[in-house]
């Protein structure tokens, strides 16, 4: 079987990404010691990009790229690998945007002998609907429109999957990255699972808290110029104290006016939709970069890793150990999870159930935030839609883990994180989120007991 | 200021086949959320698959009617998929169900693994379905002018795709009121309030579900082919923002009522429109650029939706003590 | 009571799970656990039909519960059990409520959105407008739908909600809500219905009236089961008393005799020490007094460390 799709995933990525891959090997044509990475850049409209400046940095080597007349670029490298690949958003065409920043830089692997593509989509990432722009004679607008592009991150191909089946240090490779993406994904899916276990409400705003911690961070170190763990914490403070006023202003109002969930969870949309638009509106659809530096690479064994996602391990890995010894040794923490259990009997044993929750609420956003943070340095960058695009994926591990235990939560996303790298040794890269939304059907299907916690009463 | 043109925009976009698209998506929402009580947040995949099940087999070569079943063949398979699972659960984990069912289709769609079929992420062009559409059309080709508006009659953004929209949306407005003055609607609203009450006597709940969750996810695939006959097929225009959009409209017009969803959408579009023009005439653009006065737009659609659910859940159609929104 | 259905009882021994002539519904070894506590185990179970059998038993006797598995609401541990000899275990609700076992909620479930004319109407059965290509044409459905109206009002007036009839359910005060769901689960003509504390907030005029109407139903050759605390009312109009206590049936029998019997006191008494048992003349004087010594030989001995509450479902999470 695995022989099989280690057969079919290189024929299919070769076929599937056509153009591109046909356009690197015009210029560069891979060798037995040599391999090309190569692309093709069009505008939103559909026309070529020209001039566009990328950069190929790999573990030896490190090669400059131009688009073409044609929009093509390729570059040739000389050892098998993982290489980076930084689009130089300055250097794109007037008014024309990366339609996923997040997905700028990119890793591609790469392996001698064979061509391998790295897409930079351009357009506009915000989202609209209408044909409002349409001349009213009734033009075509068979061109993809450039208001066109849900959300990005979550879909573009990615590194892995192109060019290579199955091979240990992939897998071992795929896992480092699934460890490293699950354990920052806990950092904000704990939260969603606080909230959701001391309120009940699945709060859809909660990607939106992952973005405000990047964005802030991005803000304190490129604009303000403070260094990044300074800036990093005051992000992670200014998004806790965000969710403190967010439970202030609308949560807590909406509570005593015993609004009901289904309400609360649709206001959490509309909280969502306007906070993506509003971070749109201050700081445009692009990518934002929280450090300009190109990452600096490790490399352990077969595994490659950039410094920043390790630093980001090393501190999300201490945070989310002193929110577990805050959780189980401390009062307010016990407090808290009494609350989550069964917030009437915890009222009725001296518990200031707002206030616990209002303390969720802070430490959730924080905990967000500090996600926001971690994720913008392991991927490089970030921008107004990260949020968004992982929401689903938190949901994904706060189901798997039980809603409403915090536990739970890190456990799922730790596996969600697996699920999502390891499924690019099997499945075409730009599905591998889709892996992970189907294991959250699966969950629901096959043990929804476990995950409904106790059965409700009837009668 | 040129209120003429302002207005006129305005008005284009009452009967644009836009809204037409998502007053169908809405009316499809009605029946679950409205009639029913069902949460689904994926109502934009029932019209992308829609929207590709009718391009794809048309592609292929197959006819007007067969394209159409396809699509609707699309949304019932959907349907159950989603419903078998999570009919019997608690109404939220529905909404993460639908909501991530509509986001793998999407994700699927722009694979470039499907690049031969769906066109991966660039979609699929809008010449190459819409010919046999066009060609039912009895109009003569060439463009007519009716009060202030003046479309082709065939082409993409004609006068057909809105009389053919237009028509599918009365069509659904006249199926819901039947709908919902019925013994059949009866059930659903009951479920809506109390499933287990229902149960007790003696309705198969389980099964009314899965019916609400079947006719609505046709009506939101039909919805699907009317938003793409002006366009392309784009997998990323149809996406989470879709449902959200389709929600606000429906909680605006008014759940469960025959009309809210056709005036919410009414509403939505002429008002991002008047928004956007009036903006661009007043704000000058190193105030505001163009493309933050759109976003200005979506702010306000936001922070509409949630005030409307938090002081007016009925919206503006529903009936204030008959809330359709769920309180318990 | 019913002279009739009493003397057809008449030769039924005591001892709970005792055999009937005519058993309706017959259980056996349903037993529910939530997590570590079994709240319902009940050996074997009869119930006569078309008497009037009143189920007893302390609060978390297990009363609800028993109610839900044998409707198809809740899952059972184990345990079969047949009305009129059709195997029911494992048989979703509604094709219980459809079989003519109709239950009420002792939580009411008006729906509270709809007018208290429709509630009434959802309940009727057999409408070929409750399918989804019929309700299209009304020819098909309206007359049976002037049926069920006219049905409908009967009972609605004899409930006296008639003038309600177009409000909202949900504006309906508690006792309304429980007289409107038992008017409603009658609208299918049940052969037998379940009503879980049916006259729980209703006020006793009305009362008075309802039990005649239950004993009307009883006449018309409807079973009926019900839960209640009110021992008038299960004097009154029952034919049979089955106990439970502690999930177990612990006695049954005929409503004079049966609060009489050992294993009554001391489930009252063993679960729970302040229930008022509401009739105290259903008590003789002898057991009324030995009541009240155990009641306090109980209080003095009894440990501050009781139970703080219903134990729940732990062992799930
Ligand atoms: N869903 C549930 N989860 C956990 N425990 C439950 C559940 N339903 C019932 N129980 C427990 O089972 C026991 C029996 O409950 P039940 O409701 O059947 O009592 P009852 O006899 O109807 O009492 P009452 O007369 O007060 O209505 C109680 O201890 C209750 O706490
Ligand atoms: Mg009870």
């Amino acid at each position: 079987m695995l022989a099989l799709l280690a057969v079919l995933v290189p024929t299919s990525a070769t076929a599937a990404s056509g153009l591109p891959l046909a356009a690197a090997t015009e210029a560069c044509a891979p060798t037995p010691e040599s391999a090309c990475i190569g692309g093709t850049i069009r505008t939103a409209a559909g026309e070529p990009a020209v001039g566009v400046a990328l950069q190929v940095a790999g573990v030896d080597e490190t090669v400059d790229a131009t688009t073409g007349p044609d929009g093509r670029w390729s570059a040739a490298v000389t050892s098998a690998g993982t290489y980076t690949v930084t689009l130089d958003a300055a250097t794109l065409p007037a008014g024309e945007t990366l339609r996923d920043p997040a997905q700028n830089p990119r890793t591609v692997e790469v392996t001698l002998g064979q061509s391998a593509g790295a897409l930079f989509p351009l357009g506009a990432p915000s989202t609209g609907g209408g044909d409002t722009d349409d001349p009213p004679s009734g033009g075509e607008s068979t061109t993809p429109a450039p208001e066109a592009s849900g959300e990005p991150g979550l879909d573009s191909p990615s590194p892995g999957a192109r060019g290579g089946g199955i091979n240990w240090d992939r897998v071992a490779q795929q896992t480092v990255a699934g460890l490293v993406f699950g354990t920052l994904l806990a950092l904000a899916s704990v939260g969603l699972s606080l909230i959701f276990g001391t309120t009940g409400l699945s709060n859809f705003a909660h990607g939106e808290q992952v973005t405000l911690g990047g964005i802030l961070a991005y803000l304190f170190t490129q604009v303000v110029g403070l260094p990044l763990l300074l800036s990093g914490a005051i992000a992670v403070v200014l998004a806790a104290a965000s969710g403190w006023l967010q439970d202030a202003v609308i949560w807590h109002p909406l509570r005593k006016r015993r609004v009901g969930m289904t309400q609360q969870l649709i206001v959490t949309i509309g909280l969502a939709i306007t906070l993506q638009y509003v971070y749109q509106f201050f700081l445009g659809g692009s990518s934002l970069r929280i450090v300009r530096s190109n990452p600096q690479a490790v490399n352990i064994g077969p595994v490659y890793i950039t410094q920043q996602s390790l630093i980001s391990v090393g501190i999300a890995v201490v945070v989310l150990g002193a929110v577990s010894y805050f959780l189980l040794a401390t009062r307010i923490g016990r407090a808290t999870r009494a609350v989550s259990d069964n917030p009437a009997l915890a009222a009725a044993s001296g518990i200031t159930v707002d206030r616990i929750i209002r303390l969720v609420w802070t430490v959730g956003a924080g905990l967000a935030g500090l996600g926001g943070v971690t994720m913008g340095l392991y991927l490089n960058a970030t921008a107004w839609n990260m949020g968004s695009t992982l929401l689903l994926l938190m949901f994904a591990a706060v189901t798997l883990g039980g809603l409403g235990t915090a536990f739970g939560a890190l456990a799922g996303s730790i596996v969600i994180g697996l699920v999502v790298e390891l499924s690019n040794l099997v499945i075409p890269s730009d599905m591998r989120y889709a892996g992970a939304l189907v294991i959250l059907i699966l969950v629901l299907l096959l043990r929804p007991q476990g995950i409904l916690g106790r059965a409700e009463r009837i009668g | 200021m040129d209120w003429t043109r302002i207005l006129s925009n305005v008005a284009g976009e009452l009967i644009a086949p836009t809204t037409a698209a998502y007053a169908l998506a809405a009316i499809g929402l009605n029946v679950h959320f409205g009639l029913t009580g069902l949460l689904n947040f994926g109502q934009a995949g029932f019209m992308l698959l829609g929207a590709y099940g009718f391009a794809i087999s048309t592609i292929a070569g197959w006819p007007l009617w067969a394209a159409v079943l396809v699509a609707i063949g699309c949304s019932v398979v959907f349907a159950l998929v989603l419903g078998i699972p999570t009919l019997k659960l608690r109404g939220d984990y529905l909404a993460i169900v639908t909501i991530a069912a509509a986001e793998i289709v999407r994700i699927v769609g722009r694979s470039t693994a499907l690049t031969n079929l769906t066109g991966a992420s660039s979609g699929l062009r809008g010449d190459s379905y819409k010919e046999t559409f066009q060609e039912l059309s009895p109009f003569d080709d060439g463009t007519s002018t009716i009060g202030p508006f003046t479309y082709a009659n065939n082409a993409s953004n004609s006068w057909w795709v809105r009389i053919v929209g237009w028509a599918l949306v009365l069509l659904a407005c006249l199926l819901i009121w039947r709908l919902l003055n019925s013994p059949w609607g009866r059930v659903l609203k009951g479920i809506r309030e109390d499933e287990d009450a229902v149960r007790s006597l003696g309705k198969n709940v389980y099964g009314y579900k899965m019916q609400a969750l079947v006719l609505g996810g046709v009506i939101g695939s039909l919805a699907g082919v009317v938003y793409v006959m002006p366009r392309a097929v784009q997998p990323d225009s149809m996406g989470r923002p879709m449902t959200f959009w389709v929600w606000t409209i429906l909680l605006l017009g008014g759940a469960a009522t025959v009309f809210g969803p056709v005036l919410g959408s009414m509403l939505f579009w002429a008002a991002l429109m008047l928004i956007k023009t009036v903006g661009r005439e007043l704000i000058p653009s190193t105030v505001m650029r163009a493309e933050q006065i759109e976003q200005f737009g979506w702010i306000v659609v936001g922070v509409t939706l949630m005030l409307l659910v938090i002081f007016r859940p009925q919206g503006i159609l529903g009936d204030k003590k008959e809330l359709a929104i769920n309180v318990r | 009571m019913s002279a009739e259905t009493t003397s057809t009882l008449a030769g039924v021994s005591q001892e709970p799970g005792a055999a009937k002539p005519d058993p309706i519904l017959v259980a056996d070894d349903v037993t529910r656990r939530f997590g570590g506590m079994t709240a319902v185990d009940v050996g074997h179970l009869e119930v006569q039909r078309g008497a009037i059998t009143a189920l007893i038993g302390p609060n978390g006797a297990g009363k609800t519960t028993l109610f839900n598995l044998l409707t198809g609401f809740d899952q059972p541990n184990s345990g079969r059990w047949t009305f009129e000899g059709r195997q029911l275990a494992g048989v979703p609700a509604a094709k219980v409520s459809r079989a003519g076992m109709v239950r009420t909620f002792q939580l009411t479930k008006a729906l509270s959105r709809m007018t208290v004319m429709e509630n009434m109407r959802l309940g009727a059965s057999d409408q070929p407008g409750e399918r989804l290509l019929q309700a299209l044409v009304p020819p098909l459905w309206k007359p049976r739908e002037r049926e069920i109206t006219a049905k409908a009002e009967e009972l609605l007036e004899r409930f006296k909600l008639l003038e309600k009839k177009d409000d909202f359910a949900g504006s309906l005060s508690g006792g309304q809500r429980k007289l409107l769901e038992m008017a409603r689960a009658l609208m299918s003509d049940p052969t037998m219905v379940m009503l879980d504390e049916p006259m729980a907030g209703v006020n006793p005029a009305l009362t008075q009236s309802l039990l005649g109407h239950i004993q009307g139903l009883r006449d018309g050759g409807t079973t009926v089961l019900f839960v209640e605390h009110d021992m008038h009312m299960v004097r009154h109009i029952s034919d049979w008393v089955a106990v439970m206590a502690e999930g177990r049936l612990v006695a049954e029998g005929p409503p004079g005799g049966v609060m009489a019997n050992p294993a009554v006191v001391d489930a009252y008494l063993g679960a729970h020490h302040d229930t008022d048992l509401g009739d105290d003349s259903l008590l003789s004087d002898e057991v009324a007094e030995q009541l009240e010594a155990e009641a306090e030989a109980e209080a003095e001995a009894r440990s501050h460390g009781q139970a703080e509450g219903p134990q729940t479902d732990e062992g799930d999470r």
